[in-house]
């Protein structure tokens, strides 16, 4: 007798379901009862959409890669998938195997067969299908011909309907993989390999406030561990071998899976055991053998219990809503909540290169520098010195068999607690492994960036200003100057932002006026501003490290250098590196001398400053642009007045034409002299002047949560004395007080009067937001005769300013703010460590926006 | 800008009559880029002078919503101050008659020659006094140059000249000279030049073009094509790029100038195609391909079955690809070349797959701590069987008689290495990475100095 069909169809939530049955068996009726129409994608559907007609079998080929293409993207964003169509013979159903493989989904067969006769009657009743009955007996035979191998074709379940009634009656319900607890939010205590080492398990267990109680039952071993109120542990695996006490670590961890108040991962010391129990062939090696020896003799409890605990343990857990995974030897991003025998292998054993190092073991890939997932990646297996993360992955295997220590990461604190080895147990066969000279493990994963890291259109979450998006044009423009004339990636952890000007005023004779900026301000609720004397230099921003030491841990470079000065698009200040760090070396002193290292508890300081003279890095600017506009206008100016001072001494009529040409020479004149306050040599430090106007961040800090006084008064400590520092004036204007208001525009007219280039406006609040969101962080406001410089000789003229005046300042304060936030979200991450592609993403995206074309002379 | 014609021919007040200009009036003429003024600033029977003046309008000349609107980019420059093609626009707008040699009261006079003066001031000097020189003397004009005193360093000698030219000659020919040789000298054309141009050439360089000594050069200059527009975005914040931005065809590197007498551009593409047709590797990655030279040699190869091009600057990419025809009829089959964007210093799996990479004059365009980085992508995380690195050998620099001690052949240039420099860069990515080098030179070889270009091709 036949054995009665399973109805109760219970699949795993991620699967690729492969229907099997021949035409008119009721595939795609049974399909459209148990799965969302999204879900199933039908051979038939995609001949339609490739030539409008269900039936066609001329284009079998081209609409069943259109099946394979829709479901391989479904199972890129791990949704299940159904594939409609006939799958008769194995050789049909092999390519869905493949599939489901690629994208580590388990495939599923479900066999619909209600009986040859009943395929026969409902063809004869669809007009469409007039291929008599030859057609469903072949398939049907072909089907069971097939059945008994489905197994061992790959497909992972394989259920069978084998009548009406039993296809009527079919339920299918999903459940979660083994590896998706999601749903489980710990906290959680994940801790690292113990090989043996149960008496560091315990010490380490009670260090983390859970309760360890031995005793005896019947002869039997047993321990109970008691979690502090609603912890768990999570085992990454290896529990046994090479270490004392491999019995005692099972128990702990048998009792703590059984009591539901722990998780633990398959290690490859597991599977090795449990193969060699199964009376498999296995290589005794690598502590095997004193896993064995130390069985011997426990008692039954453990020995019966034991094939069970390993058969049960799978490769990987997936928890607190995605955000954490832990998986033996780690897990790339595709295959975090999946499964597959691919899936299983790696978390076993990781990625290796198939090459063998001078030690005789594998040379392992490091996906981990080449990890981009959201989901934290906790593992162990490749024992280092001490856990750090990498691109979001925590390694906590700190060969405590080794004599190292065993390690456990709390989860969601993200905090590491470990326990020292009593003892050296096992002697490592090769040294432990760690970062390389002084760098973090992070910092060796951030040697090189990848492509994928910058490349195309862009959209980078930011604290201050949410999504910023990138376009894939200015993306392609940075790539060439980031890549052919930047400073390396490791120093430019910061590019600064574009400054407004403030909005343009009617008063005569001028384009800019503080008014302006002032009332930009008060409208948006600002209620007092800084205002500071704006240099006439150059913007650079500094790295400055206590020493090159310093550089190289933090930083992650690899040279000699102690720090970097960097311009507003990312190149080298100065191209001599003794100046650079001749530099580094006085405003290093300064620091030393104020004692801000201490103060500010950190050995690293990011400071954005101008470095004057102007001409130090604009001399060819001046040199080829600037200067012959001042000699030719000179020139033209007066040979026109020499013949026109001639002509009206004939008495020709060019009265009107003179005092123009007079006019403009005079304003020519001083343009020939506007820039003359910005001009000295420079051979040597000596003649260097610095403005620093903010302290950016320093170890564990951001200092955009500090007010610009405070920032001003830190500078002026800076600048005190007869130093490379130069003092930046500065003052606080209380926006509802008119006459400090007036006062401080009096103040700008006798600055910009005196050859100073102007002031910018700050609110007082680094950061500040008003009704409409972020508000501009700076506003400047540029004096008559620097703006000559910028707009030319004969901007003034009142014919000229009144069409300069309709200037659009929308573009460059869009762009000002998302530079800012830009900006500011790249210090972040640095300050948090972040990998390097985080921050550089950040930088990269604020030289891609300066590339957008704006009108330069705002 | 101020250009003045005169004539002591007596009596001298004939010159209004030749220009249709009376000399006691104030003469306006409006043009798209501002206003020109004519008038006598003497007006004798000894002499007659008319000047020109014209009044550029600055603000107008930057102006325009996109880039494309206004004549000029949008910085201060000095346009609308030095004499330039602007001037030879005004001079044809005013005295468009007199240009053509045609006088109403005075035909026998505009017929003859005459004593004659023009000044041109401030004339940009782009190409120096001997340019000048060259451009005027052998009309027949006696060149008095003056250098325009400066503001600025001026380390570069003077930029502007006071130009007084003196001789004797029909008026029209004075100002077609004039016409076509002021926008030569200033070396920059202030509008798109199109095929219009050349016919303005031809007719106002009838007669004395077709045998001035310098006659290649004045038309070179005239119809300079300036690719104007191009590329904005990447010069505002590479302006070094800005040389870069002209098509493959019209642009000549100071390097390919200096080295086009051993042709070897040529004998270097020759001698890594061997190379790498030696490596036996067939699917190769041309990294730093620019402008495509060495992809279009290696596509018409038979053992060749992909081919993988990298360059950072989009528009080298642009180039070869229509000179590879990529993606046109004729071209190759899809899929054989790739053309990628993307730079050395990140890591790309695209063109992972590649087994042999080539770096054909592209390490020195890298700075030199950045080198490290490119290696470590290149022969450590990507590691293809072989790869083949050219680079200038600076040993052989002393033979170019051009080239200054110590200068490097290109300004983009980072680095140039000796061979015994190079080597030893060799042998350390040998010893890191686990490659063996062979090496060799490029080009004519010196017994003392070497090969010009030395070539490295590693294999593991």
């Amino acid at each position: 007798m036949r054995e009665a069909d399973k109805t109760d169809l219970a699949i795993p939530d991620f699967a690729l379901v492969v229907l099997i049955g021949s035409t008119g068996s009721g595939k795609s009726t049974f399909a459209a009862k148990h799965f969302l129409p999204t879900e199933v994608i039908s051979s038939d559907y995609c001949r339609a959409l490739v030539s409008d007609d269900e039936t066609n079998q001329d284009v079998s080929a081209d609409a069943f890669d259109l099946v394979r293409e829709i479901a391989a993207r479904r199972l890129k964003h791990r949704k299940l998938t159904v594939i409609d169509a006939t799958n008769v013979r194995a050789a049909d159903r092999k390519a869905w195997v493949e599939l489901a493989r690629k994208w580590h989904a388990l495939p599923i067969a479900i066999v619909i067969d209600p009986g040859v006769e009943v395929c026969i009657a409902r063809n004869a009743q669809r007009p469409d299908r007039d291929f008599g009955p030859g057609v469903p007996k072949r398939m049907a035979m072909e089907i069971r011909k097939g059945l008994g191998g489905l197994q061992r074709e790959g497909f992972r379940q394989v259920w069978k309907l084998t009548s009406e009634d039993s296809i009527e009656a079919a339920v299918v319900t999903r459940q979660p993989l083994w590896t998706d607890k999601r749903h489980d939010h710990g906290p959680f205590d994940i801790i690292g390999d113990i090989h043996g080492c149960a008496d560091e398990l315990q010490a380490l267990l009670e260090k983390l406030g859970y309760g360890v109680a031995w005793s005896e039952d019947r002869g039997d071993r047993k321990v109970t561990v008691t979690p502090p109120e609603g912890r768990k542990v999570v085992f990454v695996g290896d529990l046994v071998d090479r270490g004392p006490n491999s019995p005692d670590a099972l128990r702990i961890a048998m009792s703590m899976v059984a009591a539901g108040s722990a998780y633990c991962v398959q290690g490859n010391h597991e599977r090795k055991l449990g193969r060699w129990l199964d009376g498999r062939k296995v290589t005794i090696a690598h502590g095997l053998q004193e896993t064995i020896d130390q069985l011997e003799g426990q008692d039954r409890g453990l020995r019966e219990g034991l094939p069970a605990f390993l058969d049960s343990l799978r490769s990987h857990v997936w928890l607190d809503d995605g955000r954490l995974a832990v998986a033996h030897a780690g897990l790339k991003e595709e295959m975090i909540g999946r499964g597959s025998g691919a899936v299983r292998e790696f978390a076993l054993y990781g990625e290796t290169t198939g090459e063998i190092d001078e030690f005789s073991l594998p040379v392992r890939a490091d996906w981990a520098a080449a990890y981009r997932g959201k989901t934290a990646v906790v593992y162990g297996h490749t024992p280092v010195v001490s856990a750090e993360w990498v691109n979001n992955t925590l390694c906590i295997d700190t060969g405590c068999v080794f004599g190292g220590k065993l390690t456990a990461f709390r989860w969601p604190e993200r905090d590491i607690v470990d326990v020292q080895a009593i003892q050296t147990w096992f002697e490592p066969m090769r040294p432990l492994g760690g970062s390389s000279l002084g760098k973090s493990a992070q910092a060796d994963a951030d040697g090189v960036l990848d492509y994928e890291d910058v490349s195309g259109r862009r959209w980078i979450e930011t604290e201050l200003k949410g999504k910023v998006v990138i376009a894939e044009e200015n993306a392609s423009a940075a790539l060439e100057v980031m890549s052919r004339f930047a400073l390396s990636p490791q120093w430019l952890t910061y590019l600064p932002p574009t400054m407004s000007p403030s909005e343009t005023t009617t008063a005569e004779g001028w384009l800019e006026r503080p008014e302006e900026a002032f009332a930009h301000f008060r409208e948006r609720g600002v209620a007092q501003v800084v205002c500071e004397e704006k240099h006439m230099g150059s913007r650079a921003v500094i790295a400055l490290c206590r020493d090159g030491s310093v550089a190289r841990e933090r930083f992650g470079v690899a040279g000699e250098e102690t720090g970097a000065i960097w311009t507003r698009t990312g190149r080298a200040f100065f191209g001599d590196v003794a100046m650079t760090e001749g530099l580094l070396a006085r405003l290093r002193a300064r620091v030393d001398q104020i004692g801000l290292w201490d103060e500010l508890n950190t050995d690293w300081l990011l400071i954005d400053s101008e470095i004057m003279p102007w001409s130090a890095k604009a001399g060819s600017l001046i040199e080829s642009q600037y200067a012959p506009v001042a000699t030719s206008s000179a020139e033209g100016f007066r040979a026109a007045r020499e013949a026109l001072s001639r002509a009206t001494s004939r008495n020709v009529d060019v009265g009107a034409i003179a005092a123009r040409y007079a006019d403009r020479a005079m304003r020519a004149e001083r343009y020939a002299t506007a820039w003359a306050p910005y001009v000295w040599p420079v051979s040597g430090i000596d003649d260097l002047k610095v403005a620093p106007f903010h302290l950016l961040a320093s170890e564990g800090r951001v200092w955009f949560d500090h007010d610009h006084v405070w920032h001003m008064t830190l500078v002026d400590r800076l600048a005190e004395g007869e130093g490379v520092v130069t003092r930046t004036r500065w003052r606080v204007v209380d926006l509802a007080d008119e006459a400090a208001c007036s006062d401080a525009i009096g103040w700008w007219e006798s600055l910009t009067g005196s050859g100073g280039e102007g002031i910018v406006v700050k609110p007082r609040d680094f950061v500040s937001r008003g009704k409409k969101g972020l508000i501009q962080p700076a506003l400047k406001v540029r004096g008559r005769e620097y703006l000559r410089i910028i707009y030319g000789p004969e901007y003034d003229a009142p014919d000229n300013l009144v069409r300069l005046r309709e200037r659009g300042l929308g573009g460059k304060r869009n762009l000002a703010l998302r530079e800012f936030a830009l900006g500011h979200e790249a210090l972040k991450r640095f300050v948090a460590r972040e990998p390097l592609r985080r921050v550089h993403e950040c930088v990269f995206a604020v030289l891609a926006l300066e590339s957008e074309p704006i009108d330069p002379r705002l | 800008m101020f250009l003045s014609v005169a004539t002591t021919h007596k009596p001298a007040t004939d010159l209004g009559f030749l220009l249709h200009k009376h000399p006691d009036r104030l003469h306006q003429t409006d043009l798209n880029f501002g206003k020109a003024w004519l008038f006598y600033p003497e007006a004798t029977e000894e002499r007659c002078e008319a000047a020109l003046i014209l009044d550029v309008d600055p603000v107008g000349l930057v102006r325009g919503k996109g880039q494309a609107d206004g004549l000029l980019d949008q910085y201060v420059n000095d346009r609308p101050y030095a004499a330039s093609s602007f001037l030879s626009v005004a001079l044809n707008k005013t005295l468009r008659t007199a240009m053509t040699g045609v006088s109403r009261e005075r035909q026998d006079l505009a017929d003859s020659d005459l004593p004659l003066e023009a000044v041109v001031t401030p004339l940009p000097l782009r190409g120096g006094e001997a340019l000048v020189k060259g451009l005027f003397e052998p009309l027949g004009w006696t060149v008095d140059l003056t250098p325009v005193e400066g503001f600025g360093s001026g380390a570069d000698g003077a930029r502007y000249g006071h130009l007084k030219l003196t001789g004797t000659g029909r008026l029209s020919a004075l100002l077609n000279h004039l016409y076509v040789l002021i926008p030569v000298m200033d070396d920059a054309k202030h509008y798109w030049v199109g095929e219009a141009e050349i016919d303005k050439l031809m007719a106002r360089g009838e007669g004395w073009l077709d045998s001035h000594p310098s006659r290649d050069l004045i038309v070179r200059r005239y119809l300079r094509n300036r690719g104007a527009l191009a590329r904005v975005a990447l010069e505002r914040l590479a302006p070094e790029t800005a040389a870069e931005a002209l098509p493959p065809e019209t642009r000549v590197a100071p390097e390919e100038a200096l080295e086009a007498p051993i042709r070897l551009n040529d004998l270097r593409l020759d001698a890594v195609v061997q190379a790498i047709r030696a490596t036996g590797g067939t699917v190769i990655a041309d990294l730093g391909c620019g402008e495509g030279k060495l992809l279009y040699r290696l596509v018409r190869e038979r053992w060749v079955q992909r081919l993988f091009g990298l360059d950072p600057a989009a528009r080298e990419l642009e180039w070869a690809a229509k000179r590879l025809k990529l993606n046109e009829f004729g071209g190759p089959p899809e899929g054989r070349v790739t053309l990628l964007h993307g730079s050395l210093t990140y890591r790309d799996s695209r063109w992972a797959e590649a087994d042999v990479a080539v770096l054909v004059e592209v390490i020195e365009h890298l700075d030199e701590d950045r080198l490290p980085l490119v290696e470590r992508i290149v022969f450590g995380e990507t590691a293809p069987k072989s790869v083949i690195v050219t680079t200038p050998n600076a040993d052989y620099n002393a033979l170019f008689p051009n080239l200054a001690a110590g200068a490097f052949r290109h300004p983009d240039h980072r680095f140039e290495w000796s061979r015994a420099q190079f080597e030893a860069w060799a042998a350390r990515i040998g010893e890191t990475w686990g490659y063996t080098a062979a090496f060799s030179g490029i080009g004519a070889e010196d017994a003392t100095f070497g090969a010009p270009t030395q070539m490295a091709v590693f294999s593991r």
